[in-house]
């Protein structure tokens, strides 16, 4: 009997479209843009890396698709429908679009178990026992067996990142957005974290938009690179990552991953170099 | 050797050197206040106090005295009553200030004008203004403890992580769901915080304002504070000591209860 290898099948939903989106903070006052014109296009299942220096509007643009602000131009669709535009400033928060924050934000006072109930208990199409059930079930799956009733704050910070993520995907979400959700992790517990990460990504596939500082992260997770000009955020580059998926650590030390390293590094540093005099300028 | 039996050998010898300390506080105290007998010369200060010999003498012949007792009553009744109003009212008044900024305009303005007057001076105005003592009292001490909850509540549930709140917009949390499990428990901690240090001011007040306000009839009444005045104006020293020596024990139960019941709600918190 042979199983099916869904590793490189894609699913049906979850393309964003990102159209000509500006975002200024305080139009009326000190009018900060934040975005510019940014149209990307996000096909669904892709693992979408946007790199990019500090500051120059990576949260903003995760923000307007999570529907934590509104944008001042320009559309956001999710599969063909519009989220926001025109007449509609801010999109609707929902559970098709989940966001894992930078810092974190499982709720302390929560057990792990408690936690990834939450999203499913607050839509209440199961029952309590039928939630449990499955959250149980995703914790073990995702290794957090025996972690089911301590606090997020009895746990390493490694595991906590995981039963966000384990909380997320309970949303069955469409799009997961990432907002460098490991940059407080050492590097060792941030390649195991990559590489769990992609073994729940090969069992559930969705549209993933994910921050991050990291390049080595970012070619590591992602089909694509889109690296950001600085501050106001556009896509400046965007790298095509053709290393096939599944991976595994080993491809950290193949040619072809060095050879994307070093056509991303350049511009990356070219742009964070532009952010630092501009800081500079206005400091 | 396992680490728990470290912990709790660790502990006793704490324990142990706290009861060490308290006995040679005591030895002290008690030769200092023999001082002129003993070595014929007065050790100033503690040499006017009432040895803990006579303290415990005066003491026993108390417990069995009803209105002692009565009095542990009378204070006890006070702080509770006055803490519990403050709990039922600040609570509320500031939650609902963190999360309506109409109504944080309106009332927060007016309570920070109040809130530097100390309760105490509030003592002649609630006597003229309350039609019993008892009920002028209770509002003094309500007062003690309403200013500081509210200041906490309100602080904590202004501090709340944004992220939080956006979390669980996401997934699909009504407003009322986001306020009953979101807003309400991350706001807990400082609601015990500030019960705890409300409850320690409540006492304070009490004893002042039972002092101020006096005995009412016969004395028999007048709680903790007036058994401390009426043994100052009796004469009775030993009393007086017996008097300061309860309300620190009573205070150490209220505040003891407290952190029991405020670990009960807050589990969450006893493993940083
Ligand atoms: N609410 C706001 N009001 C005004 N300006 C803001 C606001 N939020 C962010 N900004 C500004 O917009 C710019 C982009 O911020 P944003 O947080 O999106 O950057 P980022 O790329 O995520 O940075 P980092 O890499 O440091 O996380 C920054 O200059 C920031 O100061
Ligand atoms: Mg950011």
């Amino acid at each position: 009997m042979s199983t099916v290898d869904k590793t490189n099948l894609m699913p049906t939903k979850g393309a964003i479209r990102i159209e000509d989106v500006v975002k200024i903070y305080d139009p009326e006052g000190t009018a900060v843009m934040a975005v510019d014109h940014c149209s990307i296009d996000i096909p669904a299942g892709e693992i979408c890396m946007i790199v990019g220096p500090s500051g120059c509007g990576k949260t903003t643009l995760l923000n307007t698709i999570a529907g934590f602000h509104g944008l001042t131009s320009g559309h956001i669709y999710l599969d063909d429908e519009i989220l926001c535009g025109p007449g509609k400033e801010k999109a609707e928060p929902g559970s098709d679009r989940i966001v894992v924050f930078q810092n974190g934000a499982l709720f302390p006072w929560k057990t792990n178990l408690e936690n990834i109930a939450f999203g499913p208990m607050m839509e209440g199409k199961l029952s309590k026992g039928e939630i449990y059930q499955k959250a149980r079930k995703m914790m073990v799956d995702a290794g957090l067996e025996g972690t089911e009733d301590a606090y997020p704050g009895e746990v390493s910070s490694g595991l906590r990142r995981r039963v966000e993520i384990v909380r997320a995907l309970m949303n069955e979400p469409k799009v997961l957005l990432f907002d460098e959700p490991y940059r407080a992790l050492d590097s060792l517990t941030k390649s195991v974290m990559h590489e769990a990460l992609l073994e729940i990504y090969y069992k559930n596939k969705v549209t993933i938009f994910f921050i991050t500082h990291d390049l080595e992260e970012a070619i590591f997770l992602g089909h694509r690179l889109i690296i950001m000009s600085s501050r106001p955020c556009k896509p400046k580059k965007i790298v095509e990552v053709d290393i096939p998926h599944p991976r595994d650590y080993s491809v950290l030390t193949s040619p072809r991953f060095r050879e994307i390293m070093n056509e991303a590094k350049s511009v990356v540093n070219e742009e964070a170099r532009k952010a630092f005099e501009a800081g500079e300028k206005e400091g | 050797m396992n680490i728990n039996k470290l912990k709790s050998n660790f502990s006793m010898r704490a324990a142990f050197r706290g009861l060490i300390a308290i006995i040679i506080f005591i030895a002290i105290w008690e030769f200092g206040a023999r001082s002129l007998d003993l070595i014929g010369y007065r050790v100033p200060f503690i040499g006017l106090i009432p040895p803990p010999t006579a303290v415990l003498d005066s003491w026993a012949g108390l417990v069995v005295d009803p209105s002692y007792w009565q009095s542990w009553y009378m204070s006890f009744m006070r702080v509770f009553t006055g803490f519990l109003v403050a709990m039922v009212v600040g609570i509320p008044l500031g939650l609902y200030m963190a999360v309506n900024r109409t109504f944080y305009g309106i009332a927060f303005p007016s309570f920070e004008i109040l809130r530097p007057i100390p309760p105490l001076a509030w003592v002649p105005a609630s006597i003229i203004f309350w039609p019993t003592q008892e009920m002028s009292i209770a509002f003094v001490t309500f007062l003690g403890a309403f200013y500081t909850i509210v200041i906490n509540v309100l602080g904590g549930a202004k501090s709340i992580n944004r992220q939080y709140l956006q979390a669980a917009q996401s997934m699909g949390a009504s407003q009322a769901d986001i306020f009953r499990r979101i807003i309400l428990p991350a706001t807990l901690p400082s609601i015990v915080v500030g019960s705890a240090v409300g409850m320690g001011i409540t006492w304070e007040v009490v004893v002042a304002a039972e002092m101020i306000s006096g005995g009412g009839s016969g004395g028999a009444g007048g709680g903790l504070g007036f058994f401390i005045w009426s043994s100052y104006v009796g004469g009775s020293y030993e009393q007086i000591i017996v008097g300061m020596i309860s309300i620190g024990i009573a205070g150490y139960i209220s505040s003891e209860l407290l952190r029991k019941l405020g670990g009960r709600f807050t589990p969450w918190l006893k493993t940083r």
